[in-house]
């Protein structure tokens, strides 16, 4: 029973996420043309005009939002802090004989 | 550690450190014309440490040279963000962009063949974001050898 309830939730959310990735492409576009695509022609047009950057991926990590590029490197802190901590102090261990 | 691998490993080890760290920083400092930046080569210079943990098992305890390169990458990041909060517009506002200077070129719109001295704060914050996943992640591999190395494994 518990796993007929499992199966039927898995299926509900799968399917949902496929009746979304069908509703988003557009009326007579097939998949590879999004309906919404201001954003993408904005940082095309613009990025080289506002960053003189050639890379547009990069003036978008960089730039554009750039916040959560600094989000990222934040992780990366916390995740070495983190080891730092819990290998700070390693007693060496034997194991088999007398503990 | 108290092992080493052979001397073959140990030679390549040796040849193949230099290009892949020069390959790491090349990926940094093309950040802003080329596919990479400074999360793929702060990575790439990564593995170069990984090599030499593996190849010669022992190291220098390096904590604090690798800890206070990180903390330093990541406070001169978020200055550069906060001096484009002040100068410019908003935070991690391009304030450099095409003023003349460092990194301030101007790029010529549409395709070009990409110029270095371009990009104002975008290549800064690379170096910066580079320096801080390099020794992040060197200092996680060491911290990982070192309490490897602390644990007897059963043989």
């Amino acid at each position: 029973m518990r796993k007929l309830v499992a199966f039927l939730a898995i299926m509900i959310i799968f399917a949902f996420l496929v009746i979304t990735a069908v509703e988003l492409r557009g009326d007579d576009g097939g998949f590879g043309e999004p309906v919404n695509t201001e954003m993408d022609e904005y940082f095309l047009e613009n990025s080289q005009s506002h960053n003189q950057v050639n890379n547009i991926v990069t003036a978008i990590l960089f730039d554009y939002r750039g916040l959560d590029t600094l989000g990222e490197a934040t992780v990366l802190f916390a995740a070495v802090s983190g080891v730092l901590t819990v290998l700070r102090k390693m007693k060496p261990v034997k194991r088999g004989g007398k503990r | 550690m108290n092992w080493e691998m052979s001397k073959i490993v140990r030679t390549v080890t040796d040849i193949m450190v230099v290009p892949i760290i020069v390959y790491g920083i090349y990926l940094i400092v093309h950040g802003h014309l080329t596919p990479g930046g400074g999360f793929q080569g702060g990575a790439v210079i990564a593995s170069s440490t990984a090599l030499l943990i593996i190849a010669y098992g022992s190291f220098r305890d390096h904590k604090a040279d690798l800890s206070s390169i990180e903390s330093i990458g990541l406070t001169l990041f978020i200055i550069l963000a906060l001096l484009g909060l002040f100068l410019g517009a908003t935070m991690f506002h391009n304030y450099s962009a095409g003023t003349g200077g460092l990194f301030g070129g101007t790029v010529p719109q549409g395709i070009n063949p990409g110029y270095i001295n371009t990009g104002g704060t975008v290549p800064l914050m690379n170096i910066m974001v580079g320096l801080e996943v390099a020794a992040a992640l060197s200092l996680i591999l060491l911290m990982m050898g070192k309490a490897s190395d602390s644990v007897e494994v059963e043989a």
